[in-house]
């Protein structure tokens, strides 16, 4: 690291002078220019400037602060990036920090200085911290400048194979950064989500399907093998990205199933609405026909997503609910109707968006929300838009039954101080009157009084309904005509007083005394009226000319003589053709015959709909659906396919082979309890679905134990599937390509030590070296080479008043912390009574660090368990002392390591060896000569009795008579490097080089023994 | 996703703006003061404004407007949600959440978005994970900061995002182990002219401050579960467990959060708590109208109604009014024509009243709109729906907490129609 340090400064020193280049020129052009309000704002940069390049690491985060507040702000702080940028690799965690963000912010506008940066995060990306590598690619992919596009893409593949999930995560976020910045690179990338599909932590699952959204929403044959692997996740994955998955899965399950909903196959979704009344009795006998069975991966589905609906995240809930009004059979699509009204007593905006897609449902299902109408009542502090939205679903819901209930409601309503919403009552009552007949007299008498009301707005609108409803029936209603005939004069809005001329017009039959005397009235204010009002009173003029042309000629020659010069062109126009239309003369010819049947041709009546009637061509809940048009990037729902799909696509075979041939007869009777379970793991949690509570508590307290067991499950099963092979077939067997055996081997050694006991019967079968061929790191750290199966007394059953424990090195690099070194102990219960509260008790506060395990409940007679630890044992062989108690009793135990268990193995070339021993030189070797025993004289048996004595991994070597080894500590990565090297007369040079002076002698005093003997 | 926010204040002003992808000119804003211009309350801004580029999703919370910047199709609650939570986040760091707390603490704000979302994505949104990044500022720890130069970013690395309870953080420790619970439920009722009620539901939450050291594993269990059949849940209950037995088992989060949250429909009966007689007239021709309002106790299970506050929209005709409370004070504003009457406490002997004369615009004809009148009150020490908790019980730690639970009801939306 200090070699980096020191060549990063040397980078610094250069490019500073290159920006004491660029500063030069626009001082100078600035003070050329010699605006006093530029010049101070230049003078403030300038100090900041200064307090950057200062070497005290408070002036510069106070400097830091303020550029903050000026990117807030708005305010362009671009010309401070060289300085800034110099930071970027500053110790101060804040600094840094802040640094990225302004980094971040001005790097598309500074490509060239932005690069300069670019190594400090190469160099992070390698860090064995994975939170160190997570942010640094996180940053690396935030900086837009095209030019390292290929060193993004090779970051994106390294971390998208990497151990840590987190990274993972981080790799699937850059991969959509990467597709927005060079969209070229859609085929590589597609690789990439490909492979990060099939991964199986929590983590992961979220931000790779909303990569897969962004980049190749097409590509539904990618999720065919992770389907059911998503199903079984969701419920663990992060709330954000359950909302982004089930929007996937809604659009993948369109495509792959059957649709529920039809029972012969003549029933789609329009049709259904019409035999609404009758729908659920029918789909009912449809299910008893058994006309339509129900793909158990759509079941699955729609039965994992549904404890989502007790989400407290509201886009949660209704991603699920959306989900389940577009796939669940109808009879089923209920149980979303509690969840959404819940919502209602959210924040305004999330009412907003519910109420819009409840607007949407309850149109075509009016029975969903029937009973819950009382919870759409409008209250007098509800914003407008929420109260026009809750009259929608209100009139949707109304029926024979309700629609009293409704109508009273309405009745105050209208006498709301909010005339807006008033005015919307009005229309909702005229929808009501329409769609049910029997209260159609009782609304028009209501509206015909709201004609006296005092509001204008409210009259205008009743008037504007009235004449609506009137054209659905206008035999009996003339007296209603002459009413409004009356208020005539009294209405100034226009829209109101067209609306009483076109009802003059139409039916002046019925009103034979009083339209010719309305038209008199508006002869006279004609020129003064609106356009709207004009055209009508055209049109009165006309259609009085054709019936009663004895007692309007005249009226009607005036009016069409003002209308001919009337500055508005319609009006123009229409004056025109009436007057072709009416008036015979000798050019008018065939039409005029034709007059009367053109313009009183009997009209049909305006039929009243909800303006959310079309809006069910988007998906619920989608943007577009809210806005009522096609959103950017709106991916449509597909309709049913007539046929399903091969199901079999969905199978998992191809990557777990043998998990199929254990688990498909689970797999079809999902319920059947499976031996498995009992261990808890939380991948066999998601999959037998009919797991008992007390599994799923364990299985969560095991989860808690390790931070990052969500990579443990990601492979547990993998694992599984492995140990199985290997058992049954010898290693040569091993079908599956390199690269993914790597990573399962990595994975599997990872997540060893915490596989429940009912694995860790395989769990010394694995003696295979793991050929690990990841040479992009000096200090790789590999797979054990060897797992000893000796195991040590942590506890004799005699002292321990019946409770035992033993303690082995598993050789895994702990999970809790990298530096621990991990000990797998295992208890057993020798007595003829339960053990209750097994923990670990105070410790010395000096004493060693641990990571202990979780307390064990209880313990039964004759069982044992297996737990894991992490013990950073700070590079000694010093033992750690603590207090095993149960609930009565506590015993001191300690935990003796041999050197040889305080090394990780490392893997490098042949070459970085003799360069790393090069540097451990004198005091940091120690070597000694020995006779070897006979049977040591050849490869395997001096590897095998190296491994039984010290983790430590093989390098390869060229020479037959040398053998390497290489390893580091655990809790300072120091590097241990051994040569054997055989001489003649079965003599050998044992060799060690390491900077820990003590552990030296001791690995060599080890070794001595093992190799020397017998 | 989401690829910008702007702050906007009440005057219509931008005063933060943070961008995760490539910037988008503030000048998008123009269309949400367009809509903002239309709306004639601050609450009618629609939430999802479309525009040529972009579609804004906007949220208004204590008079801040909070306007993301959206360039394709998302769902608009997940904006919604993500955007309140922001919210909910400067709350719980500042106390409050205003134009000047987020002014002050513009870096801290800055911080706190670029840790919450990646490219638009929401990254880190449990707030104790956050807590763990970026720790919230308090007096003593900034004026410790400078003087020492130490700084509010974390010096140790998170590893709550890593874990599978990502809601806690790890090596909690507290000398006095405590874990409070707080049973909060609001009545919604609209209850109409003649005093019967029209519609009335319940909606509680249980929410908790819990301190407790290490990983503890709580269960906590009910007199009555079978009330809680619509409920959600905080991510950290299990819930095939309270699926099969009623019991929530979790692992609480550190420090305050919200548990669960339940609603008690209308179909189930609610108690009314209190009953309002009034007469509000104004008579055809006169500039005078009467007022008259008196509030009692009703099915409160012999508990206290305080904290009672009555307001009421009067209407536009009204110029003024005289009023006589028998207990606290009234206001009224002649220009919004709201009245306010801070009641207090119920006194069942001596109920209170507000009695007295409006005087109207002179020569208007009378109003013909009907005021509604808005109470809030408290009822401390009881759960109006009857909800008990039966006991609170600790797994995987071994010190004794200290346990308390609180029930209060309250007023949510609750009103009533005179006409």
């Amino acid at each position: 690291m200090s070699t980096n340090n020191l060549s990063y400064n040397d980078q610094g020193g250069s490019d500073s002078a290159v920006e004491v280049g660029q500063e030069t020129t626009p001082t100078s052009s600035n003070a050329g220019a010699g605006f006093g309000l530029f010049s101070t704002n230049f003078k403030k940069n300038d100090d900041l400037k200064e307090m950057l390049e200062s070497n005290k690491d408070s002036l510069k985060l106070d400097a830091m602060k303020r550029i903050i507040a000026l990117i807030a702000k708005g305010k362009n702080a671009s010309e401070l990036f060289p300085a800034v940028v110099k930071n970027v690799a500053s110790k101060n965690i804040e600094l840094k920090k802040l640094v990225y963000v302004y980094l971040v912010r001005y790097a598309e506008e500074q490509q060239d200085l932005a690069l300069l940066s670019i190594s400090t995060f190469q160099r992070a990306l390698k860090d064995p911290n994975q939170l160190i590598r997570a942010s640094a690619l996180r940053v690396l992919s935030s900086i837009r400048v095209p030019i390292i596009v290929p060193i993004m893409m090779l970051a994106i593949k390294e971390a998208a194979s990497d151990m840590s999930p987190y990274v993972r995560k981080t790799s699937a976020h850059a991969i959509q950064k990467l597709y927005s910045l060079d969209p070229d690179q859609k085929e590589h990338l597609i690789e990439v989500i490909d492979k990060l599909l099939k991964d199986k932590s929590t983590l992961v699952a979220g931000s790779v399907v909303m990569a897969f959204e962004e980049v190749c929403p097409d590509r539904i044959d990618l999720i065919h093998k992770n389907y059911r692997k998503l199903c079984n996740l969701l419920v663990d994955v992060e709330e954000w990205g359950q909302v982004v998955i089930i929007t996937m899965l809604t659009r993948y399950a369109r495509t792959q199933f059957t649709s529920p909903w039809k029972e012969d196959g003549l029933f789609d979704e329009n049709s259904e609405t019409a035999f609404y009344e009758s729908d659920e009795k029918k789909t009912k006998n449809g299910d008893e026909k058994k006309s339509y069975m129900m793909d158990p991966d759509h079941r699955l589905l729609l039965r994992n997503t549904k404890p989502l609906l007790q989400s407290r995240n509201t886009a949660v809930v209704v991603s699920v609910a959306q989900l389940y009004w577009h796939l669940a059979p109808k009879h089923e699509v209920g149980v979303i109707t509690k969840s959404l009204v819940r919502l209602l007593r959210s924040h305004r905006e999330v009412q907003y968006v519910v109420l819009q897609n409840i607007a949407t449902m309850s149109i075509q299902r009016k029975g969903m929300f029937e009973p819950y109408m009382k919870s759409f009542y409008v209250r007098s502090t509800d914003a407008t838009h929420i109260k026009s939205l809750k009259l929608e679903i209100l009139t949707s819901l109304a029926n024979e039954a309700n629609i009293s209930t409704i109508l009273r409601e309405f009745q105050t309503y209208v006498k709301s101080q909010d005339k807006q919403f008033a005015a919307g009552t009005i229309q909702a009552i005229g929808r009501c009157a329409t769609n049910i007949s029997e209260v159609t007299d009782t609304c028009l008498q209501g509206l015909v009084l709201l004609l006296s009301n005092r509001d204008e707005t409210v009259v205008a609108e009743s008037v504007v309904v009235i004449k609506k409803l009137l054209q659905t029936q206008p035999t009996q209603h003339s007296d209603i005509i002459k009413h409004m005939a009356k208020l005539f004069d009294n209405i100034a809005v226009p829209m109101a007083r067209a609306s009483i001329l076109w009802l003059m017009g139409e039916y002046c039959e019925r009103v034979p005394q009083i339209a010719p005397d309305v038209l008199r009235k508006m002869a006279k204010s004609f020129t003064s009226e609106e356009d709207i009002v004009k055209l009508q009173t055209v049109n009165l003029a006309a259609k009085l000319y054709l019936t009663n042309s004895k007692q309007t000629k005249l009226l009607t020659q005036y009016i069409l003589n003002l209308g001919k010069y009337d500055q508005n062109y319609d009006i123009r126009d229409r004056t025109r053709f009436i007057r072709q239309l009416i008036v015979p003369n000798e050019k008018s010819g065939a039409l005029g015959k034709y007059a009367r049947r053109i313009l009183l041709a009997p009209k049909p009546a305006p039929v009243l709909e909800s303006t959310y009637k079309d809006r069910d061509r988007y998906q619920l809940g989608t943007l577009s659906h809210t806005i009522n048009t096609k959103a950017s990037g709106y991916l449509e729902l597909s309709d049913w396919p007539a046929v399903a799909p091969d199901q079999s696509v969905r199978n998992v075979e191809v990557i777990e082979p043998v998990r199929r041939s254990i688990f498909t007869s689970t797999a079809r009777s999902r319920s059947s309890p499976r031996p498995y379970t009992k261990g808890g793991h939380d991948q066999f949690r998601h999959f037998n679905t009919a797991e008992s509570d007390e599994e799923k508590s364990s299985s969560q307290s095991s989860e808690e134990s390790d931070k990052s067991s969500s990579q443990s499950e990601k492979s547990s099963s993998e694992s599984d599937s492995e140990q199985k092979k290997t058992t049954k077939k010898p290693p040569q067997k091993k079908t599956v390509k390199p690269t993914a055996k790597d990573r399962y081997y990595n994975e599997l050694f990872n997540t060893y030590s915490c596989v429940p006991v009912s694995l860790s019967l395989f769990s010394l079968c694995i003696l295979t070296p793991c050929p690990l061929s990841c040479a992009a790191l000096l200090l790789q750290v590999s797979g054990p080479a060897f797992v000893p199966e000796k195991s040590h007394d942590l506890l004799h059953r005699m002292t321990g008043k019946g409770l035992s424990a033993q303690y082995q090195f598993p050789r895994q690099p702990c999970l809790y912390q990298p530096t621990m070194v991990s000990v797998q102990i295992s208890l057993t219960n020798t007595t003829d009574h339960p053990l209750e509260q097994i923990h670990i008790g105070d410790r010395d506060p000096t004493g060693l660090d641990m990571h202990c395990f979780n307390a064990i409940e209880c313990l039964l007679p004759e069982a044992s368990v297996t737990v894991s630890l992490g013990v950073d044992f700070n590079d000694s062989t010093q033992a750690a002392n603590f207090q095993l108690c149960t609930k009565e009793d506590q015993f001191s135990v300690s935990i003796q390591p041999a050197v040889g268990e305080l090394f990780l193995p490392a893997t490098m070339t042949e070459q970085d060896f003799r360069k790393e021993q090069g540097k451990l030189l004198g005091m940091n070797e120690s070597s000694a000569t020995i006779t070897m025993a006979a049977e040591n004289t050849t490869r395997q048996p001096i590897s095998r009795q190296v491994a039984t004595v010290a983790n430590l991994g093989v390098v390869p070597s060229g020479q037959d008579n040398i053998h390497r080894f290489a390893g580091k500590t655990a809790s300072s990565g120091a590097l241990v490097l051994v040569t054997v090297e055989l001489r003649e007369l079965s003599a050998a040079l044992i060799t060690i080089n390491t900077e820990k002076s003590v552990m030296g002698p001791m690995l060599l005093r080890d070794l001595k023994r093992a190799l020397a003997r017998a | 996703m989401i690829h910008s926010l702007f702050l906007v204040n009440s005057s219509g002003d931008i005063f933060l703006e943070k961008h995760w992808k490539s910037v988008v000119s503030r000048s998008v804003c123009d269309y949400f003061f367009e809509a903002q211009e239309r709306a004639s309350e601050p609450e009618n801004v629609p939430p999802v404004i479309p525009t040529p580029h972009h579609y804004l999703i906007s949220v208004l919370r204590h008079r801040i407007y909070f306007v993301a910047v959206i360039q394709s199709e998302v769902p608009p609650l997940f904006v919604i949600e993500f955007l309140h939570r922001v919210v909910d986040t400067f709350q719980d760091y500042f106390g409050v959440c205003t134009e000047a707390a987020i002014k002050d603490n513009v870096v801290v704000v800055y911080e706190l978005l670029e840790e919450m979302l990646d490219n638009g994505f929401p990254l880190a949104t449990e707030s104790n994970i956050l807590k763990e990044l970026i720790k919230p500022p308090t007096i003593l720890r900034t004026v410790v900061n400078t003087i020492t130069g130490s700084t509010n970013v974390g010096e140790q690395l998170p590893t709550g995002q890593l874990s599978v309870v990502p809601w806690r953080r790890t090596g909690v420790k507290y000398t006095n182990n405590e874990a409070y619970f707080d049973v909060v439920e609001e009545i919604d009722a609209i209850i109409d002219k003649s005093g019967s009620t029209i519609t009335a539901e319940i909606q509680g939450v249980i929410d908790a401050c819990v301190k407790l050291t290490g990983m503890p594993d709580l269960t906590l269990s009910f007199m009555n579960p079978r009330l809680l059949d619509d409920v959600s849940f905080h991510p950290c209950v299990r819930f095939k467990r309270w699926e099969a037995e009623r019991i929530l088992s979790f692992i609480p989060p550190d420090g305050n959060f919200r548990l669960l949250s339940y609603h008690v429909s209308s179909q189930n009966l609610v108690a009314i708590p209190v009953y309002v007689k009034h007469n509000i007239t104004f008579r055809e021709g006169s500039s005078q109208g009467r007022f008259e309002l008196t509030l009692g106790p009703k099915q409160t299970m012999g508990k206290g109604v305080e904290a009672v506050l009555v307001s009421s929209q009067l209407p536009r005709g009204v110029l003024n009014t005289n009023l006589n409370p028998t207990q606290g004070t009234y206001t009224f504003d002649p220009v919004t024509k709201l009245l306010s009457w801070d009641v207090g406490k119920i006194n069942p002997q001596k109920l209170p009243s507000l009695k007295g004369s409006m005087s109207l615009q002179a020569g208007a004809s009378k109003p013909d709109e009907n005021p509604t009148i808005n109470i809030q009150f408290k009822i401390q020490q009881s759960a109006l729906s009857g909800l008990k908790v039966n006991r609170l019980d600790m797994y995987g730690e071994k010190y004794k907490p200290f346990k308390g639970i609180k029930y209060m009801t309250k007023a949510g939306k609750f009103q009533i129609a005179t006409r």
